[in-house]
């Protein structure tokens, strides 16, 4: 039998489709935790709802006032029907296309979670220059489901971004493609 | 040798495969890579440096004491954003990567140096996204407010402000769209080269 040469350096008596099945099980938990963060990304921010009532005004708080939180959801529920999506397609045919689209999908996640933490870090903050007053303090409620959000975001996009490596480790290495 | 017996042994696959791989190892991949580059690179620039000269003071009269009104002066600068310093710092960063990969594109020969390129390619397009995401963010909020909130937009003040960090905004997205072309062109050259060299 003919060893095919890895780009990975491996030890000798080590044979391709062992390594093969183990990456192969590597990748499907990988996409199982971004499908599985995602969908608690995306849940968690569209749960989050508070409302304070301060001299006679009631302040709601909800994340569709909100466009870069919309994103978020919108974002993870794409990156999450993706993730089921790609765990059943039958390999061998598209796994070019799906490289293709995972990179899409990550980068759609972190343009998510980076908008959402920008809009994040003013509710918190504040910005004394434009005159806009902080939120957190009286909606706290709805400023920890949105940390939870985002905590749970930034495991998708991590994940992600080690399937975009394992995409580019198999380019590089074709004969791993399955 | 060895190329004829595989050619014989394989069929016509490997000899397609090689082709495809000698034009992307062509000349003309390697011009259209290096323009790519010198087009992302004048974007981030453009992109940093216009949002961090991005500054503007009005008066406006607050109150009148008399027949004298009181004038005081509020100024919009980037620093009072963190996502504007993010944008800034991301954007810097990126077109130092740009002008370093391109002068030192020719010396880079090795294999291993290639992917290195490819990887930090894409860390640097992550990096822009991110940028260009979170002062979109803030300048739609800058523009539009956020009634439940009770922000106010800003734009209708300082216009001038608002006016070149959108201009910068765009800048980034161009830069950001060119690292993505170029981080494709970068993989499909890989594949058929690793393709080409394993066949």
């Amino acid at each position: 039998m003919r060893l095919f040469k890895c780009r990975v350096p491996i030890a000798a008596p080590c044979s391709i489709t062992k390594m093969v099945k183990s990456f192969r099980v590597l990748y499907l938990l990988l996409r199982l935790l971004a499908a599985a963060a995602a969908l608690s990304a995306a849940i968690v921010m569209a749960t989050s709802h508070d409302s304070t009532t301060l001299l006679g005004i009631t302040l709601e708080a909800k994340f569709q006032y909100n466009p870069a939180f919309e994103f978020l959801v919108i974002a993870n529920g794409i990156g999450f029907c993706y993730s089921l999506i790609a765990l059943f397609i039958p390999s061998s045919l598209l796994s070019r296309l799906v490289i293709m689209f995972d990179v899409i999908i990550a980068m759609l996640l972190t343009a998510a979670i980076a908008a959402a933490g920008a809009m994040a870090q003013l509710g918190k903050n504040g910005n004394t220059h434009a005159g806009w007053l902080p939120v957190c303090d009286q909606v706290p409620n709805f400023c920890d489901h949105a940390m939870g959000a985002m905590i749970c975001a930034l495991v998708g996009v991590v994940t992600y971004l080690l399937i975009v490596l394992y995409d580019v480790h198999m380019l590089l290495s074709p004969k791993l493609l399955p | 040798m060895a190329d004829k017996a595989m050619a014989d042994e394989n069929g016509k696959q490997t000899e397609r495969e090689t082709t495809l791989s000698r034009l992307l190892k062509s000349k003309m991949a390697a011009q259209l890579l290096i323009s790519l580059r010198l087009a992302a690179l004048v974007a981030t620039s453009t992109a940093a440096g216009l949002m961090a000269f991005n500054k503007e003071t009005i008066t406006v009269t607050v109150a009148v004491v008399g027949t004298k009104p009181i004038l005081q002066s509020f100024t919009a600068a980037f620093q009072q954003t963190p996502a504007f310093v993010y944008f800034v710092i991301v954007n810097a960063i990126a077109s130092l990567y740009n002008l370093l990969a391109m002068l030192l594109g020719p010396y880079l020969k090795n294999r291993g140096r290639d992917v290195l390129v490819h990887l930090s390619d894409m860390a640097v397009f992550a990096l822009v996204a991110t940028g260009a995401a979170a002062a979109a963010s803030m300048a739609e909020l800058g523009k539009n407010g956020n009634k439940y909130a009770r922000w106010n937009p800003i734009c209708d003040r300082f216009e001038a402000f608002c006016i070149r960090g959108g201009v910068a905004l765009v800048a980034a997205f161009i830069g950001a769209v060119l690292l993505l072309v170029m981080n494709a062109f970068t993989a499909i050259s890989l594949m058929c080269k690793s393709v080409a060299s394993n066949n």
